[in-house]
This record gives structure tokens, sequence and C-alpha cells, in this order.
């Protein structure tokens, strides 16, 4: 399977591209409960239900929280499963994002980033999946509707490697991603299948001695979702950690297989690095405003600025080593944050990331723009004052001002 | 329905394995352990089993322990009936596919009354109104007993708990216990029963029952918790037959919503003099002790009252069935 397979050309907007992608996984079930801007894969995929594309149960379950529920049900039964949801929807999950990942439940949620109430406001930004940093759920941010494409499928191979036994979480920034019609090249029914493959399950030692697959089955009863006291829960804890230390790995093995087939792949899996090697200002950020991040970078570059972009692809498992390889020279770093963090010293991914470069000997002087919330537009006029004030600390070494609020009106 | 005869026999029991195992850390004199000892010797099959977090969720599954000999999935508190729904949606696509390999598998969810009545409602409603095939054993002892013996809309009126306590002012809870299974019948359901243990024979036949209906089927349980009523344990199965006696909790079964009184309680309806004063059932129970007093003796003439004219409703419903 090393061989780059057919594609065809489709225009498709994000959701589409998502649940498009779920059709060709061959997934099992499907429980999802509507809310914008994700409710598109849900139509797109019910369509597939109808007409009978997909052989999956789909559930439209009664709200959002029974909607994970029922997929994390389904699977430790032994399904493949799959959800979608955003904003309120994932703030509705949030109890059973802790209990699918502590129940090691590959499911895979496609999330259509979107600002969280109040006040009440339906468009993107990633208050809502970065409210679920701690969760226990990979991460991964994509910056086009191709990717969400491939990242969606990638992500059953990664969720459901036995090694990484987690859920997933597909952000794919609302209605600039989810609803913007775009080119996406597809591959086939059977390539993609083949490459997913089968659900595979880890294997658990029972009580008796045998050597059993990790669900719920007649054939060998199994107690899922136990109390673990005060003598067991955190042996549980950090075995959960050990499943992100090998998605690390997976991520990255799974991103060049996929290539293989695809000719597409983005940066290492974790990160996407443009430009970054010489240069000497640099913008971290994650989701779509990595790609006009890219063409100002191209601009500058034309002008003579040593400028890049690095866009952060997996948030979780945070790649922390890569991170401070890309970063280590250059100058000054502004991190772009769609959410906050009130009363914290800037926002999460300025946290996370000016975290993992503190032990570099020599750091980057580092800054944070918070930007775009509830939708607000970021033209690339704003984007490219960021590099300028960048060049301006560079030169001057001083820091007026560590976190920043982009086209607010102050 | 394909309702098989099935004759729950002391010897039929006892030479069926337990699914629920000893070793469990519930009370003395639990209802609701007896309650599920009993109904899991009612399976056909292939069994899985999921649960509300609650105390029989937490008694039987302390790791590295468990008391279950069926698959079994606790997840939280408010979803047994959305665990139930991914089960069932799981093994109907799978073994499409041909990775199951029995030809069928019964799913039970269980909850307390708090995991039913009030944080579960939803998920419970929802899953009916799908149409998944499964049981859903709701077993009511009236409170919240796992956190500490708190009010739930199943607590009835008079109860003290620790979140209704008996004062200078408030003789205990002051609302009526919310009526579930009308609830559950207005989802036009093929098969809603109430039980309770010291009927065993009848509750295992409903259970089975239950389980033989293609789609949802509700089992309401009505089980003495001695911690949570302030009773002896060793009186629970006769709390169990005095509420049926006294009216308190009649068991009936609908099929395609069609009521009909089980043994018990159809004797009484035949010979209302047989019927037992609330009095009866209340007394000997702590959490309805300040009740027996001079001030508080309205409330026992309304729950009396009540109890009369729910039993009068429920027989006019029977009949008219």
């Amino acid at each position: 399977m090393t061989q780059k397979v057919k594609q065809e050309i489709v225009a498709m907007n994000g959701d589409e591209a998502v649940a498009f992608a779920v059709k060709q996984c061959d997934v099992d079930v499907v429980a999802a409960y509507p809310i914008t801007p994700q409710t598109i894969i849900v139509e797109k995929f019910s369509e597939y239900v109808a007409n009978g594309e997909v052989q999956t149960e789909f559930v439209c379950t009664e709200s959002e929280h029974s909607a994970l529920t029922a997929c994390l049900a389904a699977s430790v039964t032994g399904a493949r499963t799959f959800t979608a949801s955003a904003s309120a929807g994932l703030a509705l999950m949030h109890e059973m994002l802790f209990v699918t990942s502590g129940s090691r439940a590959p499911v895979v949620m496609a999330v259509a980033n979107r600002a969280l109430s109040s006040p009440l406001n339906i468009h993107g930004d990633h208050s809502d999946s970065m409210a679920e940093r701690d969760s226990g759920w990979i991460h991964i941010y994509v910056e086009n509707a191709q990717e969400a494409y491939d990242s969606i499928v990638q992500a059953f191979k990664i969720a459901e490697d036995v090694g990484v036994s987690l859920p997933i979480i597909v952000g794919l920034d609302g209605f600039t991603i989810s609803h913007t019609l775009e080119r996406v090249d597809v591959l086939s029914e059977d390539a993609i299948k083949k490459f997913v493959g089968e659900r595979q399950f880890p294997m658990v030692l029972t009580h008796e001695g045998k050597t059993v697959p990790f669900k719920l089955d007649p054939e060998n009863p199994m107690t899922m979702g136990p109390n673990a006291l005060p003598n067991y829960y955190f042996e549980f804890k950090r075995q959960q950690e050990e499943g992100m230390r090998n998605a690390l790995k997976k991520i990255q093995e799974v991103n060049s297989e996929y290539a293989k087939i695809s000719g597409r792949s983005y940066g290492n899996g974790l990160i996407d690095a443009y430009k970054l090697d010489d240069a000497e200002i640099a913008i971290v950020c994650i989701g779509s405003t990595a790609g006009t991040l890219k063409v100002i970078v191209d601009q500058l570059r034309e002008e003579g600025v040593k400028a890049g972009v690095l866009r952060l692809r997996t948030f979780r498992p945070l790649p922390s080593e890569e991170l401070r390889n890309a970063l280590k020279n250059i100058k000054v770093v502004a991190v772009m944050d769609k959410s906050m963090s009130p009363g914290g010293l800037g926002a999460a991914v300025f946290n996370e990331v000016r975290n993992a470069l503190y032990d570099l000997k020599q750091r980057p002087i580092m800054v944070n723009y918070i930007f775009g919330l509830g939708g607000r537009d970021s033209s690339p006029r704003d984007l490219r004052r960021i590099f300028e004030d960048l060049a301006k600390i560079a030169k001057t070494g001083l820091v007026e001002k560590q976190v920043h609020y982009l086209g607010l009106r102050e | 329905m394909t309702t098989q005869e099935w004759k729950f026999t002391a010897k039929d029991i006892a030479s069926k394995p337990d699914l629920f195992l000893s070793g469990h850390r519930a009370c003395a004199g639990c209802g609701p352990a007896a309650a599920l000892r009993l109904i899991m010797k009612a399976t056909r099959g292939p069994t899985i089993v999921t649960q509300a977090t609650g105390c029989m969720e937490i008694v039987g599954s302390i790791y590295p322990y468990s008391s279950w000999a069926v698959p079994w999935l606790h997840t939280a508190f408010e979803n047994a009936a959305a665990n139930a729904s991914g089960i069932d949606a799981a093994l109907k696509a799978m073994r499409k596919k041909g990775k199951v390999k029995q030809e069928h598998i019964d799913i039970i969810a269980i909850a307390g009354d708090g995991g039913t009545y009030d944080i579960g409602l939803q998920a419970l409603s929802g899953a009916v109104e799908r149409g998944h095939d499964f049981l859903f054993v709701l077993y009511d002892n009236e409170g919240y007993m796992n956190t500490g013996i708190q009010r739930s809309s199943s607590t009835p009126i008079g109860a003290a708990t620790t979140t209704t306590p008996a004062g200078s002012v408030n003789p205990g809870k002051l609302e009526k216990k919310k009526p579930i299974t009308e609830i559950m019948l207005a989802h036009e359901m093929e098969y809603v029963a109430t039980a309770t243990p010291y009927y065993w024979k009848d509750m295992m036949t409903k259970a089975r029952k239950g389980l033989e209906v293609e789609g949802p089927a509700f089992l309401h349980v009505f089980a003495p918790c001695p911690r949570g009523w302030r009773s002896e344990p060793a009186k629970t199965m006769e709390y169990s037959k005095l509420s049926v006696e006294s009216c308190v909790f009649p068991i009936w079964e609908a099929v395609n919503g069609k009521r009909q009184l089980s043994t018990p309680s159809k004797l009484i309806a035949l010979a209302p003099q047989k019927k037992k004063p609330v009095k009866a059932y209340l007394e000997g129970q702590g959490r309805f002790r300040h009740l027996f007093t001079p001030q508080n003796q309205h409330v026992l003439d309304g729950i009396q009252l009540a109890t009369d004219e729910r039993w009068q409703r429920l027989l006019q419903k029977c009949e008219s069935a």
C-alpha cells in the first residue's frame, strides 16, 4: 500500500468533507445532535443513511450528552463510532468527554469550532474545544476542508491503535472551514477502507487467566467503567498519559503512511512549519488562520523580511520537543489564540507553547495575540501588523505589552 | 410480543447460576440487591447490563472486584438509557456486518429513582422514543440513598430525608411522588409493569416479559432501603409486601397500554376489606416517625386519602382497559 492511488476532485465544504470521510471509513455507529456550525455533517450523513449508502446505525439522540454516551457505549461494545458537535453541545458533553477517554474508547468527534455563550454567538472561535484541553482527548486542528477530510480518515487509525486507545477531536474552524466550499481531493472508498482497516482491540488478561479483547462480549464478561478507589484510580489516569505519549508517534506514522497513498501530508503530523528554518520572527497558530499567514509570509519574504509560521496541528498530545526544535532560533514569536482564559496570563495556545519553550537555554521573546472571538474577522492587514510588531520587538528587544487583542474596539 | 411460557420455580432459580454475585458491598437488608439478583436469574440468554451511577452500581464494581458475571457497563449518572442506546446500535450494526456471533443479546439498563425520575429522565425518554431494544429496570427506594438519603422526585410526601428533614415547620417532604409509570405509559411502550421483590415470581416473570419485548420495556421495582427508610434490615420483605397490601404501591402490568392488576393487587381489588391502612406500612419506618404525633395527624390522613384516590383511579384505568 505504498502506491499513490487515483483521486477524485470534489467541491465540498468542510462539514461535507467530514461526512464523506466518515462514510468511507465504514463507521458502525454515528450518534449526534444538531448544533450550528456542525449540522451539515449530520445532515449529509443522514442522506447517506436514507439512500442506503452506508451500513451505519445512525442514532439521533435527544442531547449531546446522550450522543457521546451512545458513542462511548457503542465503542466499548466493539463498534467504530463517530460524533460531531460544537460550542454549547461540546460543553454539554463535558462530563462524558472525561468518561470516554477514561474508558479508553476511541471515539472520533469532529468539532466545528464555535464561540461559547454568553452572549450567544454561533460563529467561529476555539473557546469550545480549548475548554476541553484536559479532558484526555487527542486534539487535531485542521487548516482547510481538504485537511478535514484527510484528518478524519487518519483519526480512526490513530484513535484505534491499541497503544493509543484514546478518543480524538478533529477541530475545524466554524464557518471558515465548515461552511466554505473548497476543492477536496478524495480517495476511493476501497483505498480508505484498506488504509483504516478493521478496528483493533487491546488484549487484556482476565481473572481466569484468559487473554481477551477489551470490549463488552457475553463470551468474556468484563466489568467496564468500574469504581476505582484511591488505591487504583491514580494508575488508571497515568495509563492514559501513556496512550498520549504513544499518540505522539502514531500521529507522525499515520501522517507519513497517508502521504504515501494520497500525496498529502501536514508537516510531520504534529506541527506544520512554514519557512521557519532561517526565520527571525514567527507566528504560531492553529486552524485556518495559518493559510492567510502563509500568504503574508510569502509577501514579507519578497520584501526581505525573515518571517515564518508554525501551525500547531496537534494540540494534545503537545509536541513540546518539536516546538522547541522549530522555534529555538527565532528571535520573537507571537502566539495567536482564538479563545480566552479570563484572568490568566494570555490564552491556551500561548501558555502551552511558552511552557514548552521554557527549558531552552536561549528562548525567543514571546507575545500573545487574542483574536477572532465570536467570528470577528481578522484581515490580512491585521495579521501583517503582528509581523510588524514582532519586527519592532526584534529590533529593540522591548515588549510593551505581552497580551494583545487584535481588531478590538478599545 | 412473543412471550414464551416460563415458570420460575424455586428449583429453577436455585439451579440457575447467579449473574449478580455475592460478595458485593450492599447493606444488610438491601431491597434493590435482592431484586437485582432475582431479575438477573430471569434472563434468557446472552445479556449485557448497563447501570447508572448509584448504590447498585457502586456496590458491585469496586475495582479490581466485580459482582457481575455478565458484560457490564457504567459511564455516568444521567445516561443509563443512552448507554443502552449505544450498545443496541453497536450490536445492530456489527450484526449486519457479521461481527456479532450471538443471534440475540438482551440489554438491561438499571437505575435508581434518581437516575430515572430526575437526572436520567431525558435520556430515558429519548431512548424509548427511538425504540431501542432494552429493558429499563428502575429500582425505586425513594431517595438518593447513595449520596446520603436526599429527597428525589420519587420520595413520597411526608418522608424525612436529609434534604427534607422533619422540622418544627415542615413535616418532611412537602411534595408528592412523581407518577413515573404514567409518564412511561404515555410513551406508548409495549410493556410497562410494576413489581416488588416480596412477590418474587411476579417480579421475575415481568422482567422476563420485558426482555422478550422487541423494543423498549420498563419495569418499576419498588425496593425498600433500610438505611434510607430508617427501617429494620430484617423487615425489608415485610415492607415490600405491605406496600402492596396497603395499595401504596399496587402491582400491575400494561401490555400495549392495556393495564391489568397482578394477582396480589387484584385480590385486594376483589376483596377491598383486605386492604390494609397506610399506617400499617408507614409505622416502623423511621422516615415517617414524625407523622405519628398529634400535630401531624393531618399529614397521615392526607397520605391515606391520596393513596385511596390513587388506588381508585388505578382500578378505573384497569377496568377501562
